[in-house]
């Protein structure tokens, strides 16, 4: 019935008439073969063929950064941009790397508020958007700091926010950076596929992927696995989140989502990605965040944050390992 | 104004109440609430017609919670017909479901789809499937304000008197920040808002019994009175309902308090009956008892003011 179209990879959807010239051809939508496609109107509307204008300069910008990571999660709310920060604070922690962490979830954008500069503007200067430095070796950019007023909603469709992410890639002033953090929002859609178009020259060095331990999460990481595959992503490894919780009253520890299904350890075992490792549920986690200000640095002494160190220490591991080869 | 006719108004005719369900931050229970929704709609009266539509296209829930997983869509000549969570329990089934998760091949298949393909496939859902007479049809939405959203109030813009939203958030200022961002845009397409709902508000220790406030409480009364928004209650995190939710598919759990009279490959219909015991469902059930008196009221206020 309905064919999962595989149009990022294959120009020719398999529900596609016989003669179709491939949704990338300078043809579609308007071929004879086009007539009566039920998508004929969605080829014939997407105008900008050919290679994105935009491609060169962003080869550009990123030739001087080292790795790029994207944090990806088939479902919302599991902890992509909590994550991204940790990480993003623990490399910044290294006062010898440039870290950048751009925040390509266009609709909800949490990491201002997670590093703790919502009020901060962008500037611009001759060598394009200055990012917001929240230590002089961790620049941030995010539609956040571009609406008049938190309160605002960006309503925007596909093509704008491809367009705000080409311009986050080519006319961010990045600078030499050793690490790039991309916090994504939930899903497999538009903000996906741009980011890993625009970045295929440039190469991406991986992605991890956050989950949470109930099947529902996991239901859509495999979704979130399959997307990566299609697109040849690197997946680094698995982070379960909020993986158990130790009551601060009598330090039992009780599972609020619970791994019915085996949780992210089965999946690892059944996908053959590695398990990063597991962060327990700890409400501090929450404020801090809520505060902006960095967990690790904080509460050093929680267990969720031997956690977090030991995972970071692991993709700085796999990461580390590939620039010496 | 004359309402235009289009596909999806002749579809929608007989569909009493539309409530959509959203929230701009992801994974704060807006499936779990529509879930929760559609089977307090379905327990409110005897013959309660419900319909949920899971326009979540690439990360589809709805199947996995009603217990739904693995089932097929049949097309028939009058449309597509949905998956009724009850058909295997007597009487004549009232609960129909429809979600991009029951076209899939394999559960593990990604969608990956840009705007306009989204929009194609709402359109779909909402001028094809064969729902037949509703009283309420539960609509849960993917996180955002984005394609999915404007595609979803386009179509339904000739039905528009009849919509209503209910906004999901958990209480911390990062989701509430989310959770403003969709009431910005409620007001920018003119949605009446039926109430906010506090989801995840506390959790109980199971060993000592001490709430321990996992996700910061209170953010949402706040937001709701600052906003002039009514407050629909708060649910505080309920790991037995998670647990049901999640693992639908499996009767063990539901089997252990000796009411295993049902069938136990009945799983879906057993998800009707297990979610009643639950202690959300009694908070659930007094937040849809106020929804369904409020519910014409909003819906004719909208009629007025858009006249």
């Amino acid at each position: 019935m309905l064919a999962v179209q595989r149009s990022a990879v294959v120009s020719v959807p398999s529900n596609a008439p016989e003669h179709c010239p491939g949704t990338e051809s300078e043809l579609a939508g308007k071929a004879d073969a086009c007539n009566g496609c039920a998508n004929q109107d969605i080829c014939a509307s997407n105008t900008p063929k050919g290679p994105d204008p935009a491609l060169p300069f962003i080869r550009d910008r990123m030739a001087v950064v080292k790795h790029k990571i994207l944090v990806l999660s088939g479902k919302g709310g599991v902890g992509k941009s909590t994550f991204t920060a940790q990480l993003g604070w623990a490399f910044a922690a290294d006062e010898q790397l440039q870290t950048g962490v751009m925040d390509v979830d266009i609709c909800g954008p949490s990491i201002p508020t997670i590093f703790g500069v919502a009020s901060e503007q962008v500037h611009s200067s001759s060598s394009g958007w200055s990012p917001v430095y929240v230590q002089d070796n961790l620049g941030i950019m995010s539609v956040g700091f571009m609406l008049p007023s938190s309160r605002d909603a960006v309503m925007w469709r596909g093509p704008k926010k491809n367009g705000l992410i080409a311009q986050f890639l080519k006319d961010v002033d990045w600078g030499d950076l050793d690490y790039l953090v991309i916090d994504t929002p939930p899903g497999t859609s538009d903000e996906h596929l741009s980011v890993v178009q625009y970045l295929k020259e440039s190469g991406i060095d991986g992605a991890v992927l956050v989950t949470t331990p109930q099947e529902v999460s996991l239901q859509d990481v495999r979704r979130e696995i399959d997307f990566c595959r299609k697109m040849g992503i690197r997946v680094l490894g698995l982070v379960e989140n909020m993986s158990g919780f130790v009551c601060p009253g009598c330090k039992t520890e009780s599972q609020i989502f619970r791994p019915t299904t085996g949780g992210a350890e089965r999946l690892a075992k059944e996908t053959g990605i590695q398990l990063l490792g597991k962060v327990p549920l700890d409400p501090r986690i929450g404020k801090s965040a809520d505060y902006g200000v960095s967990f690790l640095d904080e509460y050093p002494d929680s267990p969720a944050s031997d956690a977090y160190l030991d995972i970071i220490d692991k993709i700085k591991k796999i990461l580390g390992g590939e620039s010496a080869l | 104004m004359a309402v235009q006719e289009t596909p999806v108004s002749r579809r929608l005719k007989s569909v009493k109440h539309i409530i959509i369900v959203c929230s701009g931050k992801g994974g704060v229970g807006k499936s779990s609430v529509s879930a929760q929704l559609a089977l307090s709609l379905h327990a409110s009266s005897p013959n309660a017609r419900v319909g949920v539509l899971d326009v979540d296209l690439t990360g589809p829930s709805i199947p996995r919670m009603l217990g739904l997983d693995g089932h097929g869509v049949h097309q028939s000549s009058d449309g597509w017909v949905p998956v009724y969570a009850d058909a295997l329990g007597d009487g004549e089934p009232r609960l129909a479901c429809m979600s991009v998760g029951f076209l899939l091949k394999k559960k593990g298949d990604s969608v990956v789809w840009r705007g306009p393909k989204k929009n194609a496939m709402i359109r779909q859902f909402l001028s094809d499937v064969r729902w037949g007479e509703l009283d309420y049809l539960v609509v849960d939405t993917p996180p955002g304000t984005s394609d999915e959203h404007l595609s979803l109030i386009e179509h339904l813009a000739p039905v528009h008197s009849r919509l209503s939203a209910v906004i999901v958030t958990t209480p911390q200022a990062v989701a509430l920040l989310d959770a403003m961002k969709c009431l910005s845009f409620t007001r920018a397409v003119a949605l009446p808002v039926l109430g906010l709902i506090e989801n995840m508000s506390g959790y109980v220790c199971p060993c000592c019994g001490d709430v321990s406030n996992v996700f910061s409480t209170g953010g949402g009364v706040e937001m709701a009175i600052r906003e002039g928004v009514p407050f629909l209650g708060s649910m505080p995190i309920d790991t037995e309902l998670v647990t049901l939710l999640d693992a639908a598919e499996s009767t063990d759990l539901g089997a252990a308090d000796g009411q295993h009279d049902e069938d136990s490959e009945v799983r879906s219909f057993g998800v009707l009956q297990r979610y009643q015991k639950t202690s959300s469902a009694k908070l659930l059930s007094a937040i849809v008892e106020n929804l369904i008196l409020t519910l014409p009221s909003v819906e004719h206020a909208s009629v007025s003011s858009s006249a």
